[in-house]
């Protein structure tokens, strides 16, 4: 699984990206696309294509965590999304490992068209070398881990907020935040 | 739970008082040389020599501490001098203090959330309860004018504010009245005969503006004098959203969201 997560300001600046694989069952934490020439330009736009549905999202739940909100079959790309109540929104890209020619065929068809948890659940099951998170992007455990992911992320962009040399709106350039960012990461994805 | 914290001043005083400490803390950790090469590498980062940077403090710290009355009043004193500086008049005197306050509510905005977030997730894991909501943002106005209302008072002043009013005239559907009896900000203030109009919770208005900017409610707060025989010091804060919240408001309204 490779993550590509990034903070976006109220009015779209992006703050702070950082691009990471998965630490579980194995993984080495680094970030390996599907399609590496292109990934770094392709998952930001990706991810700030979904802002629209995140906007569409934000007024009709008032939850902070919006959880699995968007996704992109071409790169099966899963975009979850958390706002801060000051408006500041987080979104996490996830790509499932590439699988063998015919389980990647199953992957984005069942992706496409049922992103319910019950498939992708019983999709993980065929395949059981790959851990839950890992494997399905939709599934209540990944849904959970993605949301102590955000929340521990909140938990330091706090913190930051709460600098009086930060001002809304300014790139956070820490490195502090960077490594607190990736040890979430390799915490909990 | 309460670790004994080292001083407040911990970090300033070894900075202070130079090489001793500075090894004293690098014998713990690495050597010295390598201490030295990394704080370069890090582009003129100045990590503290005991190491705690802010994002290795804990947010709740500073929960159920108070502070000194005395020492914020003076602060607020400074800073009212502050704004008075080269200021025109009584409104640009207001406005200044509104912008030193704005930037105020949109950081408690998140550290309110933040706090009864983790408040209620630890309360969840004592009762082993699986259903713990974290707060939900404010959709309407009127959750929103119950956030300020309510807990962000208690955070700021300890105590809930003292009415939360709509405007009864019919042009004026978008303006809500929030009432502080007695305004802490006010409390060591008297105000010279020719400023009456000056009120310096203006500087609250300005949070409260913070708050609801932050919650993508456009608005426009100020804040006015409105002495009772039992409250002479009572301030109401006017809130006035802006057309695109009122337009919103009535879309939510048919969409039933709450």
């Amino acid at each position: 699984m490779s993550y590509y997560f990034t903070v976006l300001s109220p009015t779209d600046v992006p703050l702070f990206n950082i691009a990471f694989g998965t630490s579980k069952s194995g993984g080495d934490g680094i970030a390996r696309f599907r399609f590496p020439d292109t990934a770094q330009y392709m998952n930001q736009f990706i991810i700030h294509s979904s802002l629209d549905v995140v906007e569409e999202a934000q007024w009709m739940n008032g939850n902070m965590y919006l959880k699995h909100i968007d996704t992109y079959p071409p790169a099966s790309a899963y975009i979850s999304a958390f706002l801060t109540p000051s408006g500041a929104r987080f979104l996490l890209l996830h790509q499932p490992p590439q699988l063998p020619t015919n389980a990647s065929s199953a992957t984005t068809g069942s992706s496409s068209l049922l992103g319910s948890s019950f498939s992708g659940s019983a999709g993980s099951s065929s395949r059981a070398s790959a851990s839950s998170v890992a494997a399905n992007p939709t599934s209540p455990q990944t849904e959970e881990a993605v949301r102590q992911f955000m929340t521990e992320v909140y938990e330091n962009y706090v913190k930051t907020v709460m600098s009086p040399f930060y001002r809304q709106g300014m790139e956070i350039k820490s490195s502090v935040f960077r490594s607190k960012v990736t040890a979430a990461g390799r915490k909990w994805l | 739970m309460t670790q004994p914290q080292p001083p407040r001043h911990a970090a300033m005083l070894s900075i202070s008082n130079g090489g001793s400490s500075l090894a004293a803390a690098a014998d713990k950790q690495q050597p010295p040389q390598h201490l030295h090469t990394q704080s370069q590498s890090s582009q003129g980062l100045r990590v503290p020599s005991n190491r705690k940077t802010i994002y290795d403090r804990h947010l709740n710290r500073s929960r159920n501490a108070e502070l000194s009355r005395a020492s914020f009043a003076f602060l607020f004193a400074e800073m009212v001098t502050y704004a008075q500086r080269r200021v025109t008049g009584i409104q640009d005197l207001e406005k200044r203090l509104n912008e030193q306050g704005y930037p105020l509510g949109l950081r408690l905005l998140d550290l309110l959330f933040y706090r009864t977030m983790s408040s209620s997730t630890s309360s969840s894991l004592s009762s082993s309860s699986t259903s713990s909501s974290p707060p939900n943002r404010p959709l309407r106005i009127l959750p929103l004018l119950h956030l300020i209302h309510g807990p962000l008072w208690r955070l700021l002043f300890n105590r809930p504010a003292d009415a939360l009013e709509h405007s009864v005239s019919p042009e004026t559907p978008n303006e809500y009245m929030i009432t502080d009896n007695d305004p802490l900000v006010n409390t060591y203030i008297s105000v010279p005969k020719e400023m009456n109009m000056l009120n310096c919770a203006a500087f609250v208005a300005g949070i409260i503006e913070g708050v609801c900017d932050g919650c993508g409610f456009e608005a426009k707060v100020t804040a006015h004098n409105q002495p009772t025989e039992m409250w002479p010091g009572r301030t109401i804060f006017l809130l006035r959203f802006g057309e695109s919240v009122m337009e919103r408001e009535k879309v939510l309204e048919r969409a039933g969201v709450k």
